[in-house]
């Protein structure tokens, strides 16, 4: 029998893993996807919140996270590709400075 | 009862290692996919728990079109492999694992002590949501009764996403 301790755990690990590649990946590209991952492992537990505690706003939620989602990727990357423009890498440690 | 344990442990593995790939394969196009695959798994465990509707937009926005999008800017900026795999920092590495694992141990204690007990008797059961016409349409009346005025607010800010990709993609001249 799955319960809801058994979805929490999972989302838990997956949200662990996105934070690890977080702190680890020096890519913008590899970063920006673990944040990604991060988000989903939320909207993981706002569903199974959802289903246990039988509401519906759970799954509402989950519809503006990805809204939320969704403009945050287009204006991510439309930085980094301006980063790349400018400076030809899209290696974090190398992009530390506002100004040169 | 059995088919849905066996779909979940699938499910939950194939969430797990693909979300592994992501973080430790060089190349970013087979991290894109490894999280293509995670996103399918995901909306697979939304299914499971009822939520058709979640299921069908996951796929149809995180996994077509976000990472349509993560593939064209890959493309489109032609990296090479990244050389020093991990951060040249390497305190940084050991201290963001460190930091992480204790993370997610605190979460298992906080999900411990909760334990299972259920928190409130509400109206939504799955019984009531299949009467009431399925999970689409109860969600659907929920966004546009309940939800009004975030559902409104999501649209300006969508407005201003496109506005900002616009002017931050535009050459200037």
């Amino acid at each position: 029998m799955i319960t809801l301790t058994h979805y929490l755990i999972l989302s838990g690990v997956l949200f662990t893993i996105g934070l690890i590649g977080v702190l680890v990946r020096r890519s913008a590209l590899v970063i920006f996807m673990c944040i990604e991952l991060m988000l989903n492992a939320v909207n993981l537990t706002f569903i199974a919140f959802s289903r246990y505690l039988n509401s519906l706003d759970g799954q509402v939620f989950v519809f503006f996270v990805l809204s939320v989602a969704a403009a945050e990727v287009v204006v991510g990357l439309a930085i980094i590709i301006l980063i790349f423009r400018n400076r030809a890498t899209v290696n974090v440690d190398e992009i530390n400075l506002m100004k040169w | 009862m059995l088919l849905e344990t066996v779909l979940f442990y699938l499910f939950a593995t194939v969430a797990i290692i693909s979300a592994v790939f992501v973080v430790i394969r060089k190349n970013p196009v087979s991290s894109a996919v490894s999280l293509v695959i995670t996103f399918l798994s995901l909306a697979g465990l939304y299914v499971l728990l009822n939520a058709h509707f979640v299921a069908a937009v996951q796929i149809l926005v995180y996994a077509g079109a976000i990472m349509v999008l993560f593939l064209f800017v890959i493309m489109l900026m032609d990296l090479k492999r990244e050389e020093d795999f991990f951060s040249k920092l390497r305190i940084q590495k050991y201290f963001g694992i460190v930091f992480a694992v204790i993370f997610l141990a605190e979460g298992f204690i906080a999900i411990k002590a909760f334990g299972t007990r259920s928190l409130s008797k509400e109206i939504y059961t799955p019984e009531n949501i299949a009467e009431a016409g399925g999970n689409t349409k109860v969600i659907g009346k929920l966004l546009f009764t309940d939800f009004l005025l975030p559902f409104e607010v999501t649209s300006v800010l969508l407005l201003v996403a496109i506005i900002g990709a616009v002017v931050l993609g535009k050459k200037e001249d």
